[in-house]
């Protein structure tokens, strides 16, 4: 495929669209906040299955008869199947067993198929865990891409991550998805792929400013992104068809997990065409600044 | 052009050679089986245990493919799960409270892979199904305690001294005595000292000097909190552990989690209830004076011994003292070298034990280990079927009867307890009975049988949908080269799944769908290579050079960017727990062989394919 799009006269919009869904994201995360799942917010959780179709207003006002006030009964994968969630600040390890011996009680054919409970310590550790990790391996990624390039290519790395990261926080707490432990992980998944498409054009900036005198930065960025675009199309469609398999077919206990890694594929690949490329040119980086070769390079050549 | 050297091949052949290897395990299917163990986890299953087991089974006509001594246990495989389950009834029946019956699955993998260490997967609980339990140690409560005492202790040994203390308080985790006068100040330094607690510092506590307005205060150090903690945690990883065996659970964890925390995992129990009745229960201790001869009946009771050989022994109702007033005990040998257990007890305990023990100089002091059990009994329901009931009750017996030599206080010992090794299992008993420090449920996840059977089933699914969609678009987009990318992202999903059962690596749902991922990007280094060809065969440039070239310049753009994935699946190791970490294991595990088979396989494919040839035409 020969592509010859000019990429880099449509930045003034991409930079617009960018900033208006970053805006969207942190007012949504300030005044919504995100939904938190079990991992992080503690409590009680009880999944279980009935024989028929489930009555959830039946289950809500005995779930409320038995002295509970802040609960949630939502349907589960099939109309079977029933997840009630139970917010306990205190930390009292037995509600669910509680909660499925009156339910068990009314209607004995049930079939327990989980209890999570998560005290409210555990909660809080995982949450903080959670975002340290995060700056974590953003800072190490900075780190190691500063080395490997230089560090306006490992700025604008980041950037494009924040980008990609904020960007899901704000569509979860937007849509009010279920954020939980396997959410946080397919974020940091993202990252890693997001960082992935990344490197590789940034490889091919950092190729053709080296190989080709004579041209305008934006040239050399415009042409660097056509040439890898057909490998950034194909990459994300592989990605894309396993992520969606795994959507489809993986169940509900990681569908949360597939829907957090399609949008940060889709946006990973956009972020890395405009947010990297936005930065690079934002920050003016010159053939100067990719002057001296790197003994890696060489290195490497002989390598299959 | 583009052969390899003999070398990279035998490299390649035997890579994936373990990975097949060590992936052969997982496709021979585990058998049911069940575990059967002495009740008593003292005794480990001998002869005997085997031969009635045998017998049971012959009598009940099960069929039985092996049964077997097995570390502690006896393990029985069946070719069906209906003759596992008849087996089950049988034995428990048969059985009863003898032994302890567990329903368990044995990997069928032939010996001579296990030899060289081969294995199944390990399935994590949301896979396996059972319960997770992360229960928290509260060391703050044991220091409490410990400081409370260590008080008390000090305001009755200055008072015995007639030492003039103006105030005793204790604040927080700090002790702070002030003296009337420079006199007794001195004096309380040197009883302190007496007791090896000095300015200079110990390791155990902290002494903070005031001369000027006679105050003294006391903490803990640091390490000593860290050794208190360490033995905390220690002692009921011990005793959960003894209580754990008891479930009857095949291949339990127990283990410490942090500084102050304890995961107990018990695959395939569904009963969370009665399992945490059984892992929050408490063994206790009563210490009590034997029964005079003369005593009447109502002031004493027949207890037996805890070694049934010893026969039993009266001792009074009256209990001096109980198991949460002994802080530690530990063994160790007397002046003449004969092994003794060293007792301590709180402040509490201290006196009363005087108080006992003053005027019975001479007379037999017993200590009585008291436990929660359960016992079975075979009993005919409503509708007439033989059913087993199981009935708790408390069973006290004797672990030591030794004569008092002297009035005792807090710290006194026992001697003439036998062999070192059963002082240190009298120890033991002590201090089982004692939890060190109370504990709490953190975290719970149960998941059921069903649950974790649907969440294979549907991993399973999606890795084969995964792979099949991406197999056809890469064998239609790029033909024979994509034929060659395919071979090599089977053999990734092979390299996976041996390595993983290699490292002995726990499989969770999240580990599936990083299986699933990793087949999506794992092509991406092919992709890369194969973009190149496609450029430099663009620009001219022959055949055998594009290969040579578009394989050499994708190499650095494809370490760099797994470098990048790899770091975020590391963070994700340290930061994730349990399913989390799995995920984790997974990614990196894929991101390794991933580079391995894109690389130098897909290669060694291609060149095969094309190598030394002469090509006048190459699609890509």
């Amino acid at each position: 495929m020969n592509f010859n799009i000019p990429f880099m006269s449509y930045r003034r919009v991409a930079t617009i669209s960018s900033l208006v869904l970053l805006v969207l994201s942190i007012g949504s995360l300030s005044f919504k906040g995100l939904n938190l799942g079990l991992d992080f917010s503690g409590g009680t959780l009880i999944e279980v299955s009935y024989e028929q179709a489930a009555d959830l207003a039946d289950i809500r006002d005995l779930v409320f008869t038995n002295g509970f006030d802040d609960f949630q009964v939502v349907n589960f994968g099939s109309n079977s199947d029933v997840l009630i969630k139970v917010a306990d600040k205190n930390g009292n390890s037995q509600i669910g067993d509680v909660v499925f011996k009156f339910l068990q009680a009314a209607d004995p054919a049930i079939e327990l198929k989980r209890i999570e409970f998560v005290g409210p310590q555990i909660g809080t550790e995982l949450r903080d865990q959670g975002g340290l990790g995060m700056l974590v391996a953003l800072g190490m990624i900075l780190l190691y891409v500063a080395f490997r390039f230089q560090y306006k290519f490992a700025l604008g790395a980041v950037a494009a991550l924040a980008h990609d990261v904020v960007i899901i926080f704000g569509l979860f707490s937007l849509f009010s998805w279920d954020f939980d432990l396997t959410v946080l992980a397919a974020l940091l998944a993202v990252i890693g792929y997001s960082l992935n498409d990344t490197i590789v054009v940034s490889d091919r900036i950092r190729e053709n400013f080296r190989g080709e005198r004579g041209y305008e930065p934006e040239e050399i960025v415009n042409k660097s992104i056509n040439q890898t675009l057909s490998r950034t199309l194909i990459t994300s469609l592989t990605t894309l068809l396993v992520l969606l398999a795994l959507f489809f077919f993986g169940g509900d206990m990681i569908r949360g997990f597939s829907q957090a890694l399609i949008i940060g594929v889709l946006i990973g690949t956009y972020s890395s065409i405009y947010v990297v490329a936005n930065m690079l040119l934002g920050l003016s980086i010159t053939q100067d600044d990719l002057a001296i070769p790197e003994p890696e390079g060489a290195e490497f050549d002989d390598m299959p | 052009m583009n052969r390899f050297s003999p070398l990279t091949h035998a490299f390649i052949v035997l890579v994936l050679s373990i990975g097949i290897l060590y992936s052969l395990p997982n496709l021979y299917p585990a058998k049911p089986a069940i575990q059967v163990a002495y009740t008593d986890s003292s005794k480990s299953a001998d002869q005997r245990l085997l031969s009635d087991v045998e017998q049971i089974l012959t009598s009940n006509s099960i069929l039985v493919e092996s049964v077997g001594l097995k570390e502690n246990n006896i393990v029985a495989k069946f070719s069906s799960f209906d003759d596992q389950l008849a087996a089950k009834a049988a034995l428990q029946k048969n059985l009863l409270d003898q032994a302890i019956v567990a329903l368990n699955l044995e990997p069928s993998t032939p010996q001579w892979l296990r030899d060289i260490g081969g294995g199944p997967l390990k399935l994590g609980l949301d896979l396996s199904g059972g319960v997770h339990f992360l229960l928290e140690v509260d060391i703050e409560n044991a220091l409490d305690n410990r400081l409370e005492s260590l008080l008390n202790e000090y305001r009755k040994k200055f008072r015995d001294d007639r030492i003039g203390v103006e105030s005793s308080t204790k604040d927080d985790t700090v002790l702070t005595f002030a003296f009337v006068s420079d006199e007794d100040y001195n004096k309380a330094i040197r009883a302190f000292n007496e007791d090896n607690i000095t300015a200079v510092g110990t390791s155990l506590y902290d002494l903070q000097l005031n001369s000027i307005r006679n105050i003294v205060s006391l903490k803990y150090s640091q390490s000593a909190i860290k050794e208190i903690r360490d033995y905390a945690v220690g002692q009921n990883l011990m005793t959960l552990r003894n209580r754990v065996n008891e479930l009857g659970v095949s291949e339990p964890i127990v283990q410490r989690q942090g500084s102050s925390r304890i995961v107990v995992q018990l695959p395939g129990v569904q009963d969370t209830t009665a399992a945490k009745k059984i892992i929050g229960k408490t063994a206790n201790l009563e210490f009590r004076l034997e029964a005079a001869p003369t005593a009447s009946r109502l002031r004493k009771e027949e207890f037996s011994y805890q070694d049934e050989r010893m026969g039993s022994a009266y001792l009074e109702k009256k209990i001096i003292v109980a198991g949460e007033r002994v802080t530690n005990a530990n063994s160790g040998f007397d002046e003449s070298g004969f092994a003794q257990v060293n007792i301590t007890l709180d402040m509490q305990g201290g006196r009363a034990m005087q108080k006992a023990t003053n005027g019975n100089i001479g007379r037999r002091l017993g200590v009585l280990f008291v436990e929660q059990k359960n016992k079975s009994t075979l009993v005919i329901d409503d509708a007439g079927n033989e059913v087993i009931e199981q009935t708790s009750y408390i069973e006290k017996r004797i672990i030591s009867l030794a004569t008092v030599q002297a009035v005792l206080g807090t710290n006194f010992r026992i001697t003439g307890v036998g062999s070192p090794q059963e002082a240190s299992e009298l120890a033991l008993l002590l201090r089982a009975g004692a939890l060190a420090a109370p504990m709490k449920f953190v975290e719970e996840r149960t998941v059921g049988p069903s649950l974790g059977k649907e969440n294979i089933q549907l991993g399973v699914r999606s890795i084969i949908m995964g792979l099949l969609s991406v197999i056809a678009f890469m064998f239609f987009y790029y033909r024979w080269f994509g034929l060659a990318a395919n071979i090599a992202l089977f053999a990734n999903v092979v390299l996976i799944t041996g390595f993983m059962s290699l490292l002995g690596a726990t499989l969770t749902l999240p580990g599936i769908a990083g299986i699933v991922l990793t087949i999506g990007m794992a092509v991406d280094a092919n992709v890369l290579i194969f973009s190149r060809i496609r450029e430099e065969l663009k620009e001219g440039k022959d055949p055998q050079t594009a290969i040579q070239e578009g394989f050499s310049r994708a190499f650095v753009t494809i370490v760099d960017a797994n470098v990048t994935t790899l770091i975020a699946s590391i963070v994700l190791y340290a930061i994730g727990t349990g399913p989390v970490k799995g995920f984790a294991i997974t990614l990196s595990i894929g991101i390794l062989t991933s580079m391995f088979t894109a690389i130098l396989g897909t290669r060694a494919i291609v060149n095969l394919m094309y190598g030394n040839k002469n090509i006048k035409e190459l699609r890509v």
